[in-house]
C-alpha cells in the first residue's frame, strides 16, 4: 500500500523503533524563543547536560517585545529576554536578538532564511509551529519539558499521529484568501476535528496558492486541534527556496531538488479521515465567537445559540456572545471594531502588507490600526516598495517586528471591552489583553474595515 | 517528574467547552523565568467573577478537574499544566483534549482522563450534588470510580508506565544515544543548519 507524504517524512526519521514503545523521531531543527525556554535551560544546566546541536537550533526574540523603538520596559519581560540572551550564549545557540536585521517571530524566520525545507522535521515550543508544513515537513509545537528534550538529544519520543486529508477542490474566487480558507475548514470540522491527526492540505484551490499563502493555511491547522499541517512541495516551494541563505546549492540543490519530488502522498496511500471543501464557493470569512471554529461567512449574521443542536455547542456559542458583546440576528458587517492589527506568523508575511496596503492606497484609516511585519527583513522589503508610506498617509501605524497584538504579552493590547478586527490566529477570551474581543479576518478584510470602522470587505468600499 | 499510580480526591466540575490555554493561564503570567508560582495565574481571569465554580468553598481542597470537551486547546505553554498542579490538581477528566496540552500533561505527571462525553457528564452531576463525593483516578487499573459506579479509560501502556515510575523522558532517551549517532552519520547531506 503507498504511503502519504507525512508517512514517509515521518519514517524517515525514525532514530529508534521498538514494539510497545513511541517512535524516538529525529529533529531536523529546533527554533527557540524567550518564553517557553528558560526553564527548558534551566533543567539542562541542572542536570549538567549540553544543547546537542546548537547547529540545528536558532533563537529569537519575539513574543515579549515591544514594537516600538527602544528598550524593553517591563521589567520582568526584560528579564526574560535577558535570560534568553544569556542561555544562548551560555550554550552556543544563534539568536538573533532586538534590533538585528534577522530578529522576527520565530515562525517568520525559518523560512525567510530558507532554514525551513521541505522533508524535515521542525519543532518549537509554540503551538503554531504548524507552519512550517507548508515546504511538506512535519512541523509541530512542543510544551517546554520537549523543549529541554530537544535541546539535550536532538530526538523526540512520539507516537505516529492519524492521517487526515483536507482536499480543497476548485478555486478561491477573487477578494477570497488562505486565511478565509482556513477560518471556513476550522468553521467546518471544529476546534477538535483534526485532534491526533496530522493534516495534509491537498487539491487544487492548495496548490494554486502561494507559499506565504500556505504557510497562512498551515499556521491554523492547530486551531483546528491538528498536530500539525502539511503541503506536499512543488515548484512554487523550490522556487521560494531557491537562492535562500541555507538552502543547499549547486549540485546538492539538484540532489535535493530531486528528493524533495519524492515527498508526495501516493495515489493508493489511504487516509484515516478525509475533508473535502469546494474553495469556488467561498467567501470573505470573520469569527465571530470565542474559539476560532466560532466562525462564518462576513454576509452573514452572528448566529443564534438555538442554532446550535448540539447542547456543548449551544452553551458555547450563548458563552461566547455574551463575552463578545454580540446579539444574534446582527448583521456581520454591522460590527464596530475600536483597532485592527495585521501581522502575526499568520499574516505578518510581504503578501499581507501588499495586500492591506492595497486597500488602503489613497484612503484614510478611523480606526486605531497596527501595521506590524513579522521581521526586520519583510519590514525592510515592504519600506523598499514604499507600503510604509501607503499605510502611514492612511493613518495607520507602521511598527517593529514582533508578536504584538497577536497574543497580550507585549505593550499592543486591547483595553478592556475594545473590539478589534486581527489577522492573527486566536480570539480566545482575553487573547489580545483581558476583556478584549477579538474578530479574526483576513489581511484584505482588516484593512477594509480600517477604513470604514465596521467589518468591512474589500468590494463593499 | 511526580509519579502517579492512583489518587482520590474531591473533583471541580467546569461545565465548559474549549477552555484553551490562555484561559487556563493568560499569557500575562507567562513571562516569569522560574517554574513555580503560576498558581495565582491558573484561570485568573474567570476567578475574578465571584460565581466561578473554582470560587465555591464547598469545592475547596478538590484535586480533580471535570471539565467540558477540548480541554487545553491553542497554545503549547505547559505553564498551563504547572498551574493547574501547583494549584493542587493531580488528574483533569474531559472526552477530549489539545494534543500538546495532553502530551505536555504526561510529561509533568498530571494524568489527562479521556472519558465519552456521558460519563464525564454524569460525574459532573454527582459532584454537583454532593461535592464531597471521592473520585478514585487508579492508573494501576485504568479506572476512575466513584460512588458505586466505575469507569474504564485508555491509555496506552508505554505512557502508564512512564507516569507509574514518575520516570524522566531525557534520561530514558540518552540509554539511545548510540542510535542517535547512528542515525546523525546518516542524515542527507544538503539538511541546513544554523551556523
Amino acid at each position: 500500500m503507498g504511503r502519504t507524504l507525512a508517512e514517509k517524512v515521518w519514517e524517515q526519521h525514525v532514530v529508534r523503533r521498538a514494539e510497545g514503545e513511541p517512535d524516538l523521531l529525529y529533529i531536523d531543527l529546533h527554533l527557540v524563543h524567550e518564553v517557553t525556554s528558560p526553564q527548558a535551560f534551566d533543567g539542562l544546566r541542572l542536570a549538567g547536560r549540553p544543547v546537542r546541536r546548537p547547529d540545528l537550533t536558532i533563537a529569537t526574540e519575539d513574543h515579549n517585545v515591544p514594537t516600538v523603538l527602544g528598550p524593553i520596559s517591563d521589567p520582568v519581560s526584560r528579564t526574560q529576554v535577558e535570560t534568553l540572551r544569556k542561555n544562548a550564549a551560555e550554550f552556543g545557540i544563534r539568536l538573533h536578538p532586538m534590533g538585528d536585521a534577522g530578529q522576527g517571530v520565530v515562525h517568520i524566520i525559518g523560512p525567510q532564511f530558507g532554514l525551513t525545507q521541505p522533508g524535515m522535521t521542525i519543532v518549537c515550543g509554540d503551538s503554531h509551529t504548524s507552519t512550517h508544513g507548508a515546504f511538506g515537513g512535519i512541523a509541530f509545537g512542543i510544551g517546554t519539558s520537549e523543549v529541554e528534550h530537544v535541546l539535550a538529544t536532538q530526538t523526540l519520543p512520539a507516537y505516529r499521529p492519524k492521517m487526515m486529508a483536507i482536499e480543497v477542490a476548485g478555486e478561491l474566487p477573487v477578494g477570497v484568501t488562505a486565511k478565509d480558507l482556513i477560518l471556513a475548514i476550522i468553521a467546518k470540522i471544529g476546534t477538535g476535528g483534526g485532534q491526533g491527526h496530522i493534516v495534509e492540505y491537498r487539491g487544487e484551490a492548495i496548490r494554486r496558492l502561494s507559499m506565504e499563502g500556505r504557510m497562512t493555511v498551515c499556521n491554523m491547522s492547530i486551531e483546528a486541534g491538528a498536530r500539525a499541517g502539511m503541503i506536499a512541495p512543488d515548484e512554487t516551494t523550490f522556487e521560494y527556496l531557491r537562492g535562500r541563505p541555507h538552502a543547499p546549492t549547486g549540485a546538492a540543490w539538484d540532489q535535493a531538488v530531486e528528493y524533495w519530488k519524492t515527498l508526495r502522498t501516493d495515489d493508493d496511500a489511504v487516509f484515516d479521515k478525509v475533508v473535502e471543501i469546494d474553495a469556488s464557493t467561498l467567501t470573505p470569512f470573520v469569527t465571530w465567537g470565542t474559539n476560532p471554529g466560532q466562525g462564518a461567512p462576513l454576509g452573514s449574521a452572528v448566529p443564534s445559540p438555538e442554532d446550535f443542536a448540539d447542547p456543548v455547542e449551544r452553551a458555547a456559542a450563548e458563552r461566547a456572545l455574551e463575552y463578545m458583546g454580540l446579539a444574534a440576528g446582527t448583521r456581520l458587517r454591522e460590527i464596530e471594531v475600536d483597532t485592527v492589527f495585521v501581522g502575526s506568523c499568520t499574516n505578518g508575511r510581504l503578501e499581507d502588507l501588499r495586500a492591506a496596503a492595497e486597500i488602503l492606497r489613497g484612503r484614510q484609516v478611523v480606526t486605531r490600526t497596527l501595521m506590524v511585519p513579522g521581521s526586520m527583513q519583510v519590514k525592510k522589503a515592504a519600506e523598499e516598495e514604499g507600503l510604509h508610506e501607503v499605510f502611514k498617509e492612511a493613518g495607520a501605524e507602521w511598527r517593529e517586528a514582533g508578536c504584538s497584538m497577536c497574543l497580550g504579552m507585549n505593550p499592543d493590547t486591547l483595553k478592556p471591552g475594545e473590539r478589534s478586527a486581527s489577522t492573527s490566529n486566536r480570539n480566545f477570551e482575553g487573547r489580545q489583553g483581558k476583556g478584549g474581543r477579538t474578530h479574526l479576518v483576513s489581511p484584505a478584510v482588516a484593512a477594509a474595515t480600517a477604513v470604514t470602522g465596521r467589518l468591512t470587505a474589500p468590494a463593499d468600499l | 517528574m511526580e509519579a502517579f499510580t492512583t489518587h482520590t480526591g474531591r473533583a471541580v466540575p467546569l461545565r465548559r467547552s474549549n477552555v484553551d490555554t490562555d484561559q487556563i493561564i493568560p499569557a500575562v503570567w507567562l513571562k516569569q523565568v522560574s517554574r513555580t508560582g503560576f498558581e495565582k495565574g491558573l484561570f485568573s481571569a474567570w476567578r475574578e467573577d465571584p460565581s466561578f465554580v473554582l470560587n465555591d468553598p464547598a469545592y475547596a481542597g478538590a484535586t480533580i478537574l471535570v471539565s467540558g470537551p477540548d480541554f487545553g486547546t491553542g497554545s503549547s505553554r505547559e505553564h498551563a499544566v504547572w498551574a493547574l498542579q501547583q494549584y493542587g490538581f493531580r488528574a483533569v477528566i474531559a472526552s477530549r483534549f489539545g494534543d500538546i496540552f495532553r502530551n505536555n500533561s504526561t510529561k509533568m505527571g498530571l494524568l489527562p482522563v479521556v472519558l465519552p462525553e456521558d460519563v464525564v457528564e454524569r460525574l459532573q452531576t454527582a459532584v454537583e450534588a454532593d461535592p464531597a463525593t471521592e473520585v478514585t483516578v487508579d492508573l494501576v487499573e485504568r479506572q476512575v470510580r466513584f460512588g458505586d459506579l466505575a469507569f474504564s479509560f485508555e491509555i496506552d501502556d508505554y505512557t502508564r508506565w512512564r507516569l507509574m515510575e514518575g520516570l524522566d523522558d531525557i534520561g530514558l532517551t540518552l540509554r539511545h544515544a548510540a542510535d542517535i549517532e547512528v542515525y546523525e552519520n546518516g542524515r542527507q547531506p544538503w539538511l541546513p543548519t544554523t551556523v
